[in-house]
């Protein structure tokens, strides 16, 4: 667990990367961790997706699987493939502030 | 009289079963089970049938010689389940009424999800070792290949034993030393995991192992689709893998009764308390083995392991006593490597599998995480441990709670 400074506010993240506490979470930042994952500009299709992230874990606890996001939002996974290329789950959990979502065992 | 309904007599609902037969006061409680199909299969022993380890026979018995008077079998589909009414309704038309409710009706394969898949060349050059007729048809396809590009491939998880896929590569590399055509066959994994196995330390060691034997990890690969004609799998990112003979974990689902009756989640599991196996919608009605969406490996030990602490649970609980968060995610597999050789892993929820002895901390005999001859006997014998005792409902000599003990950190 590591403190980071991301658009201008310290949060603490893990080794990978994902925030600790989603509360820490802001707009301004999900935009910069999106450039670190090579999205360089993020589109009311790509916020559709990190809104419902957030309130999906919200309720639940913890991070939407790939197939609850194109369940829970009519998003194929080709066109989720192209809005967070390669991993799509993993890549909008980190971007909405959110922990990876869990490995299935 | 008061009425228990178990949907499912596989490893999980017969277990349950037999356990409450030894434990319940039967002029009490009327237990009845649900299940369409008459034969009990041993499903780890699907996984030997592709390389002629063992045959039809060794892995199927009839359900009746696992469940008898005073327990009721009643050989039928389920229809829907009421959970208001706490009804169950049949295929055959029947309607049972319940106080209690236990879904065990577990996970199956889905190949026809996967565009390409289940067309005219499934069964031919497309297979997988899921059931007990789809390994057979392996077994023959394999027995006359030639050789080419093997490639094997997971849809997505979770997946019914998460190292199965894992366990049929290393067997399939030692089966093409044994006939001489190793050298004729690539392997090729491709799995929507970002390395060999879920966990790290697992995946680790288990990746370095597969390098060893020359088979090649393609992963973060989320298959879109199968070419059969072409004769090639499409990930969506449009990444290709052309294959000679795919061996594919088709998508798993739980039963689709548990979606017509509005209990199930996206892939037809049961919501529940991870550490009580309640639903969450229903109070009286308890999901063990693969069909809840319980984050804990969707495998026979798993589910022995939380009936073993289920049982005095719920008779606690049916006097009025609160539950005990009693369940850890306890899972433990043995995985074959081949050879005459296999590893182990042991884990829960919280402590992901290491390195180590099982199950007497230094000693074993088995070793975590490590190849050893007496691991591949051990889960040859576990196939009588199962038909013998655990089906039963006898105590197996193994703690239901996993221990740090025998383990080292790495």
């Amino acid at each position: 667990m590591v403190a980071k400074t991301i658009a201008g506010k310290t949060v603490e993240v893990n080794e990978e990367g994902f925030m600790i506490n989603p509360n820490e979470w802001t707009e301004e930042i999900a935009v910069e961790i999106a450039k670190e994952e090579g999205i360089p500009e993020l589109t009311a299709e790509h916020w559709k997706i990190i809104n419902f992230c957030r309130q999906s874990a919200g309720a639940s606890g913890k991070a939407p699987t790939l197939r609850q996001i194109t369940v829970g939002t009519g998003v194929s996974t080709k066109e989720l493939f192209a809005l967070f290329p390669k991993g799509p789950a993993k890549k909008v959990a980190r971007i909405a502030g959110l922990g990876k979502p869990e490995g299935c065992v | 009289m008061k009425k228990l309904v178990i949907l499912g007599a596989g490893t999980a609902g017969t277990i349950v079963a037999n356990r409450f037969k030894r434990v319940m006061d039967l002029d009490e409680w009327q237990i009845t089970l649900v299940d369409p199909d008459p034969i009990h299969y041993y499903q780890p022993g699907f996984l030997f049938i592709p390389f002629g380890m063992y045959t039809r026979k060794d892995v199927i018995k009839p359900k009746r010689d696992y469940i008898s008077a005073p327990l009721t079998l009643i050989q039928s589909a389920v229809e829907e389940v009421d959970p208001v009414q706490r009804l169950v309704r049949l295929a055959n038309k029947q309607s049972l009424s319940y106080d209690y409710l236990i879904i065990a009706t577990g996970t199956d394969i889905h190949p026809e999800e996967t565009p390409g898949m289940a067309e005219h060349e499934w069964g031919k050059s497309i297979h997988s070792f899921y059931t007990l007729d789809t390994s057979l048809k392996l077994n023959q396809m394999l027995h006359n290949w030639e050789g080419g590009r093997l490639v094997v491939n997971v849809v997505e998880n979770p997946i019914k034993c998460p190292v199965a896929p894992l366990e049929f590569i290393m067997l399939a590399d030692w089966h093409f030393h044994k006939h001489g055509k190793r050298d004729r066959v690539e392997i090729i994994y491709a799995t929507p995991l970002p390395g060999a196995f879920t966990k790290p330390v697992a995946s680790r060691l288990l990746g370095e192992l597969l390098e060893r034997k020359n088979i090649q990890v393609e992963a973060d690969f989320m298959i879109e689709r199968v070419e059969p004609d072409a004769k090639k799998i499409v990930s969506y990112d449009e990444r290709e893998i052309e294959y000679d003979l795919l061996v594919t974990v088709p998508l798993n689902k739980g039963a689709e009764f548990v979606a017509r009756s509005g209990l199930g989640n996206e892939l037809n599991y049961v919501p529940v308390d991870q550490y009580t196996l309640r639903s969450k919608a229903y109070d009286n009605i308890f999901v063990l083995g693969d069909a809840s969406d319980a984050p804990a490996s969707k495998a026979g030990a798993t589910a022995h392991f939380a009936i073993d602490l289920f049982t005095e649970n719920f008779l606690r609980y049916v006097e009025g006593h609160e539950l005990k968060p009693y369940f850890d995610g306890h899972a433990n597999c043995f995985i074959e490597t081949g050879f005459g050789k296999g590893l182990m892993i042991d884990f829960n929820y919280e402590q992901e599998p290491l390195p180590g002895r099982y199950p007497l901390p230094g000693i074993g005999p088995l070793t975590l995480l490590e190849e050893s001859e007496f691991n591949h006997w051990g889960k040859l014998m576990f196939r009588w441990m199962y038909w013998h005792l655990l089906l039963k409902g006898m105590e197996v000599p193994l703690p239901s709670e996993m221990s740090m003990s025998g383990k080292r950190l790495v």
